[in-house]
């Protein structure tokens, strides 16, 4: 399938490229072989290709002079993706949603007129698909939250969610790879490391990768946190 | 000879930056980098430095730092009475500093940022390219008491007496260069002529990811999907803010993206104080 493209110029040495508005796979496996193609034959000239649900952002090395030129170029690119060919993975995460690792989950669950069993089965049923990285080093930015989960942010964020910490917001799910401030509603905590600083690849999930939240016991929380701070623990994964 | 910076006082908040970190937003590593870019390439280049040679950055209140060894720095950025062992130095000019010499300042009163150069560079880990500070990605988020800072030691002063123009240093300016963002278009009539034609100021609400402007515009604009932004992008946020992102914020964002500094004004902007008056001038992109 073939979009509409909007190409727009966004800084001195960036462009930006926009798909409909919406959070689609389809669209996201259009946007994902795009852009592999801009840097593929964009290689010397451009810094890097941000993207997001709908979007990439080119940032170039230095000043684009000739913006209509360079859009000429990028549309000669982009070309309907037909391989088959798909390296894409499933993760399973493994998620606590003990009480103890999940300060919101009761709250959350009234708020939904659910109990705290629906919540966690609506959780952990659906596969996510992963559509890009960002707000932090190592977020995911999830797909595929069951419309049943769907609560606005916290009015005020909380001053700390602990790294690991798998949360919900809007229509939205993901685990914070760090401490950080957040409003999202805390339900579980996922003992995996999303990034590693010593890593070539911080990060071992890719936009266009799946993830499914299996929920395990504080017992097999603590033995995989165990693995994973000396440095041998592989989350599960399947080719796709 | 390896040196070390000893830091007697830190400061509000000195860390070491460099150019930052660009080509790693697919993991979500923010750019970060000096927040006064010309002010950084500046230290450098009065340093005969290779460009990308990492310099000390401070904000606001400065940091008190003694050098181990013979060394030769350059001081930019804010404007500000500097001094080796309280005998007066200038700015903008390579300084000999002997071995023990204590680097102080006095009260910063103009500009935000100051930077301290040294003659290749100063040693901090690089991690991902950078030796941009950065909490969660360097092992430093910023510098405390003690703290030791590596440099090479360099001898071979020679005192050309070179000295830049007035004005490259001059930047006292009030209008910020702007490019239309890609929201700009869903915004009122009324709403692009306040953010195009009227004076805003710069709130108390800063640091190294964002400076919120004071002035409120009303925001009716509908919630867009999270998309990509950079340093220099200004957001529209639900309660009617101008966010302007600096070079620590994330690499994406979901307001609305209204406006997109030029380059050289997200410098400007760094160095405006709490209080200062701008505006913002619109540039057709040619």
């Amino acid at each position: 399938m073939r979009y509409d493209l909007q190409y727009k110029r966004y800084a001195e040495n960036a462009i930006l490229i926009e798909w409909p508005s919406e959070i689609d796979e389809i669209l996201l496996q259009d946007l994902l072989f795009y852009k592999k193609s801009i840097e593929k034959y964009c290689d010397e000239v451009i810094l890097e290709v941000i993207s997001s649900y709908n979007s990439l952002l080119i940032l170039y090395v230095s000043t684009i002079e000739d913006f209509y030129g360079e859009v000429f170029m990028l549309k000669s690119l982009y070309v309907t993706n037909n391989s088959k060919e798909n390296k894409n993975k499933l993760w399973r995460l493994p998620v606590c949603y003990d009480k103890k690792f999940a300060p919101d989950l009761e709250d959350f669950a009234m708020s939904k007129s659910l109990s705290v069993e629906d919540v966690i089965v609506l959780h952990t049923s659906p596969i996510y698909t992963v559509y890009f990285i960002g707000f932090l080093p190592g977020f995911l930015y999830l797909g595929g939250l069951n419309d049943k989960l769907i609560l606005p942010r916290k009015s005020t964020p909380a001053r700390m969610v602990k790294r690991g910490s798998v949360a919900l917001g809007g229509n939205q799910t993901g685990v914070y790879p760090m401490d950080s401030p957040g409003g999202w509603h805390v339900i579980g905590n996922c003992p995996l490391s999303f990034f590693d600083i010593k890593s070539a690849v911080p990060c071992f999930v890719s936009p266009g990768d799946k993830i499914q939240f299996i929920s395990i016991e504080e017992k097999e929380y603590n033995e995989i946190s165990t693995s994973v701070s000396k440095g041998f623990f592989l989350p599960d994964s399947i080719a796709i | 000879m390896i040196g070390n910076v000893k830091v007697i006082h830190p400061g509000l908040f000195t860390t070491i930056q460099d150019k930052g970190r660009v080509g790693f937003s697919k993991f979500g590593i923010s750019q970060s980098g000096a927040m006064d870019q010309k002010s950084f390439k500046l230290a450098n280049a009065l340093l005969g430095n290779e460009e990308n040679c990492a310099v000390i950055e401070w904000v606001l209140q400065p940091p008190k730092l003694q050098f181990t060894e013979p060394a030769i720095i350059c001081l930019t950025g804010a404007n500000i009475d500097a001094c080796i062992n309280e005998k007066s130095v200038r700015l903008n000019h390579q300084i000999q500093v002997c071995k023990g010499d204590i680097l102080s300042f006095n009260i910063c009163k103009n500009k935000v940022y100051g930077y301290v150069g040294i003659k290749n560079g100063f040693l901090s880990e690089v991690v991902f390219k950078s030796r941009s500070f950065f909490k969660g990605i360097t092992k430093r988020e910023c510098f405390h008491k003690d703290d030791l800072i590596l440099y090479k030691s360099y001898t071979n002063f020679e005192d050309h007496f070179s000295s830049i123009s007035k004005t490259v240093l001059n930047t006292n300016y009030d209008v910020l260069h702007v490019f239309l963002g890609p929201e700009f278009e869903r915004l009122s009539l009324s709403q692009k002529e306040l953010l195009l034609g009227s004076e805003f100021t710069v709130s108390n609400i800063r640091s190294r990811m964002a400076i919120q402007l004071e002035e409120n515009l009303n925001n009716d604009l509908p919630s867009m999907l999270t998309s990509p932004v950079l340093p220099g992008t200004i957001q529209l946020t639900p309660s009617g803010k101008l966010m302007v992102l600096m070079r620590d914020c994330q690499v994406t964002g979901g307001y609305p993206r209204v406006l997109q500094l030029r380059l050289e004004d997200i410098d400007i902007l760094a160095q405006m104080r709490t209080g200062a008056k701008l505006r913002f001038h619109f540039l057709q992109f040619t």
